[in-house]
């Protein structure tokens, strides 16, 4: 007979109802069991008994009262809550019962979900959550096709706005620091100078005041406003509402507050958020060049908007071509190469954000196999204590329990397990969320890390959670369902239960192998990318960060323009040579090597008279350099001279090349010095020294080409002094600090600065490396940890179930080391099997890590040796155990007891 | 008890159709019920009867409601609804061909048996 379900609709009314009445019925179905034992013994006493005698009949012939209670609850279906209580409970029994198991299960479980909710969550902030904006899917960034940069030159910002038939407005900003004064100590801010229908393109309203729009510019300086960002409100103007309309001073300018953009609005980068924003067409107010006519410069602003509905980024990009090679007909002298690419706004174009985006997918990989890892390790785990456990299975099984009920059983201790492991996980990354949040590695920018976990994450976390609780759960399945109670029973624990090991190669194998081989792979990138950080901190940068103190100054902050900057700068050395234990300053416009990247120039070969880019001979990183900056720095003259303060504006242009500069526009060293080059305006440059090579841009980066011009002759009023000091001035930054203070006070009072040690700047570039070896290190740490566990599982296992023919070995004589072979032999054939593929993946995969990490090479014996050394230390710490348990079985007792 | 005969698994809810289409009863009541029409042959654990009697009435074959037995006790009487009417029809149809094909299945190889 079949018993098809009830309607649907009922049965979930039912089931609810048995949930939320669940003593009321156990009432009911009590008092109707009771009303047929009293009916029954009625019957009986009608027949001749006393009444206490025929209700204890009654009750006997009834049967097991509990149990038909309990198959009355589960034909209602009202079961299923009730059970999964009674298996928490049973399962947390258990577990009490065995400690150490379940601390380790619980422990291995949290470090992988702990490292999945970590790097799940930076995936989320960097990646997944769109900007704190309106429609955020459809906004797009526009960035050169050729080099992968959002950066466009102003007039061709307003071409592309004008021209273009796919957005819906277009949009730019810059971002750029300012001195805000308002009345008190000038202070330093960084803002961004953006488009005027900026936050109309963004479609954003107000949370204070009103913003300033398109139809507010009318031309260069004609909207001197300032648009105050939430948080920068909140801290430095004290939430006070009526800083709406007050006039406050940016470089020495009036600006005019208009309103507070809304909370949680950061302007359009991910990582970093402005002070204030202001119009662009006031920027040469603030940057002390008029960049607004300048075609050619194209490193001013990123341009973003939405794109119109229905129309493709393929069309767009089509769209914005046309104009681009329009622009270059147009204006040959200016534009090359214009065609573009789209890109997602916040992250800086794809040349940051791919890197970006693989550097986190790859770790997310990574965590995902540590989390694989974990549970194939708590999978053994628990099919090892199911084989253990097999006595009190089979007695289950024998005395009627069903097999699904036990499954059920084991399935609700392995997802107690991996909630608890999960919310300890949790809590953990939680905890390093909030201190990744809080650590600002360039402390002189507005970083935010936009990292603080959401509802995603947790929801995430559980999910994976419950996923590897079902995952480990589920292998000892098997073993239940083919177990046979009476085998079991009759031949002791070493029945057909977790039989296999006497096999070949069994799935568990098979995955402790590839767990060991991921983890050398982990030792091996993490030691590699050790190595290449350190090398990298004594590489040479073509100077000498250490012994030196950076001031970052700029002069239009305090208002000065044009011909007083010059003056300033040379009084403010001049200043700083006259503190005690100074060896020399030096000054390099706009910022020094390994700092914010390249101001690449286009340069030309002196023959060369078309001047439109595409005949470039070159780019080149530009520096304007005061005469003492070589000898500041530390960077080694190789030939010719250096500057002198005689080389401004009056005399011949002169420059100093880099190595490289030289051979590939010369050829040599010597063909260099005195030889003439052209710049993009068409200026000739003789070339009179030769420095050695450097970094510039980054760690990684090839040979590049550097220059380094007068800074009489290519002025700015940016400038970092390098201050080198003696050896001894180190152990005491702070007082050289504020000697450097008062000195700059007491030359202009209003000039705000910021000071810190070369090497503490060099962290910038430092951190992709950093971070790289940070994360492998963890990743390693985390890998080895489940290795030794998953080892250790394996060995103790195998020892356990061959205890007896151990034993049979020692007594007939073997040797220790026979001993250990038959028992562990197997755990370090896999080990070594493991440890040498992974060593062989580490040493592929390492070439993506030269990337990010300055010459990092696996093929370094140290590297090697390292790992070698690494997994056979971690072979013996996970054998230990188990080796001294067959060692120590004493044959005669274990003859004895079984 | 001893020649009483066990019940084939499933038979039990086909009974209790059968025993409750006569009319009204409590649990004890469709026991005696059982009892009377199959002439006391068969051997029913008592307690048996009641998740048999929930699972019924959970696929809306019967419907149960309190009242005041003979013995003027409180008491659970269960009647059928239409749906298990209709089954206790389809039911018993199909038990019967499938009494009458092992029957017959039985009775043809006397030789063999």
């Amino acid at each position: 007979m079949k018993l098809p379900d009830m309607l649907p609709l009922a049965s979930l009314r039912l089931r609810i109802a048995t949930l939320f009445q669940r003593s009321q019925m156990n009432a009911e179905i009590e008092e109707e069991l009771r009303a047929h034992i009293q009916h029954r013994a009625d019957d009986l006493e009608r027949s001749g008994l006393d009444r206490a005698e025929a209700e204890r009949r009654a009750r006997i012939e009834f049967g097991g009262h509990a149990r038909f209670t309990e198959e009355c609850h589960e034909a209602l279906g009202s079961n299923f809550i009730e059970t999964l209580i009674q298996d928490v409970r049973f399962s947390l029994r258990v577990l009490r019962k065995s400690p150490g198991f379940a601390i380790v299960a619980i422990l291995t479980l949290a470090l992988a979900i702990a490292a999945n909710a970590v790097v799940f969550s930076v995936l989320n902030g960097l990646i997944l959550r769109p900007l704190n904006v309106p429609q955020a899917d459809s906004l797009y960034g526009i960035e050169r096709a050729s080099d992968k940069d959002p950066s466009q030159s102003y007039p061709d910002y307003l071409e592309l706005r004008d021209r273009n038939r796919s957005f819906d407005g277009l949009a730019g900003f810059n971002v750029n620091q300012v001195g805000l004064d308002t009345g008190e100590l000038p202070t330093r801010a960084w803002i961004y100078e953006v488009s005027g229908n900026y936050f109309d393109v963004l479609d954003i309203q107000p949370y204070l005041g009103h913003f300033f729009r398109a139809s507010d510019e009318h031309g260069s300086e004609s909207a001197p406003y300032i648009v105050l960002s939430y948080a920068y409100w909140h801290t430095h103007f004290r939430d006070d509402h009526s800083v709406v309309g007050r006039t406050v001073q940016l470089d020495k300018h009036p600006f005019t507050i208009v309103g507070v953009a809304p909370l949680g609005f950061r302007g359009t980068l991910l990582i970093f958020s402005p002070a204030f924003f202001v119009p662009m067409v006031n920027q040469e107010q603030l940057d002390g060049v008029n960049l607004l006519n300048a075609r050619g410069d194209r490193w001013v602003m990123s341009v973003f908007g939405h794109l119109k509905r229905g129309v493709t980024p393929a069309q767009a990009i089509a769209d914005l071509n046309s104009i681009g090679s329009y622009l270059e007909k147009t204006y040959p002298k200016d534009e090359a190469r214009l065609s573009f690419a789209l890109t997602r706004p916040s992250l800086l174009g794809d040349q940051v954000a791919d890197p970006v985006r693989a550097f986190v997918a790859g770790l997310m990989l990574l965590a995902g196999l540590i989390l694989l890892a974990a549970c194939a390790n708590l999978g053994s785990l628990f099919a090892a204590r199911a084989a253990d456990r097999s006595r009190e299975v089979a007695l289950r099984l024998a005395l009627g329990a069903g097999r699904i009920r036990i499954l059920r059983q084991l399935f609700t201790e392995a997802i107690v397990i991996s909630l608890m492991g999960g919310a300890i996980g949790l809590w953990g990354s939680v905890m390093l969320l909030g201190w990744l949040s809080a650590w600002n590695p360039f402390p002189q920018f507005p970083t935010y890390a936009p990292v603080s976990p959401d509802v995603n994450v947790y929801g995430v976390a559980l999910l994976l959670a419950l996923v590897s609780g079902f995952l480990f759960g589920a292998v000892p399945v098997k073993q239940v369902l083919h177990a046979d109670p009476y085998q079991i029973i009759k031949s002791g624990s070493t029945g057909p239960i977790g039989g296999n090991i006497g096999r070949r190669m069994s799935a568990r194998d098979l995955l402790l192998g590839v767990q060991i081989a991921l983890c050398a792979l982990l030792v091996t990138s993490s030691i590699v990318a050790v190595r290449g950080l350190v090398r990298s901190l004594h590489a040479s940068f073509g100077f000498e960060p250490r012994h030196a103190m950076l001031i970052n100054t700029d002069l239009t902050m305090a208002g000065y323009r044009g011909d007083a900057v010059p003056g300033m700068q040379k009084r403010m050395i001049d200043a700083m040579e006259t503190i005690p234990g100074v060896k020399s300053v030096g000054l390099v416009g706009q910022y020094p090597p390994l700092w914010a990247g390249l101001n690449n120039q286009i340069v030309f070969a002196d023959q060369t008279t078309d001047l439109r880019a595409a005949n470039a001979a070159a780019e080149a990183g530009l520096y304007s350099i005061s005469p003492d900056y070589f000898q500041a720095a530390g960077t080694a003259l190789l030939s010719g001279r250096t500057f002198t303060w005689h080389d401004d504006k009056v005399s011949p242009r002169v420059a100093v090349v880099n190595r490289e500069f030289a051979r590939r526009l010369f050829g040599s060293v010597t063909n260099a010095i005195g030889g003439y080059y052209k710049m993009r305006d068409g200026t000739r440059i003789q070339v009179v020294g030769i420095v050695e090579d450097g970094k510039y841009g980054s760690l990684t980066e090839d040979p590049t080409l550097a220059m380094f011009l007068p800074i009489l002759q290519s002025p700015s009023s940016e400038s970092y002094m390098v201050v080198r000091t003696n050896r001894d001035m180190d152990r005491d930054p702070q007082q050289l600090a504020a000697a450097i203070r008062s000195k700059l006070r007491d030359l202009d009072a209003g000039l705000p600065s910021y000071l810190q040690t070369w090497n503490e700047a060099m962290n910038g570039a430092l951190l992709a490396p950093r971070l790289a070896t940070i994360s492998l290190g963890v990743l390693g740490a985390m890998g080895a940890m489940l290795s030794i566990t998953g080892i250790s599982g394996l060995a103790a296992y195998s020892v356990s179930k061959r205890k007896k023919e151990l034993g049979i070995r020692i007594a007939l004589g073997a040797r220790r080391k026979e001993v250990l072979q038959a028992a562990l032999g197997r755990a370090f054939k896999l080990l070594a099997f493991g440890s040498a593929a992974g060593l062989l993946l580490g040493i592929q995969t390492s070439r993506l890590l030269a990337f990010i990490v300055y010459q990092a090479t696996p093929r370094d014996p140290l590297v090697q040796a390292g790992v070698v050394l690494a997994m056979l230390l971690l072979g013996l710490l996970a054998t230990w155990i188990p080796a001294q348990r067959a060692l120590s079985i004493d044959p005669s007792r274990l003859l004895r007891e079984e | 008890m001893n020649d009483q005969a066990q019940l084939l698994p499933g038979t039990l809810d086909l009974l209790i159709l059968r025993a409750v289409s006569l009319g009204p009863l409590h649990g004890y009541g469709v026991l005696l019920r059982i009892g009377q029409i199959s002439g006391n042959a068969l051997l029913i654990e008592q307690g048996a009867l009641y998740p048999g009697l929930y699972r019924l009435v959970r696929q809306g074959l019967l419907k149960a409601s309190w009242g005041t037995s003979e013995n003027n006790r409180r008491a659970k009487f269960y009647e059928l609804t239409a749906a298990g009417r209709r089954r206790l029809r389809q039911e018993t149809e199909s038990w019967n061909r499938l009494a009458a094909a092992i029957a017959s299945a039985l009775s043809q190889q006397p030789e063999e048996t």
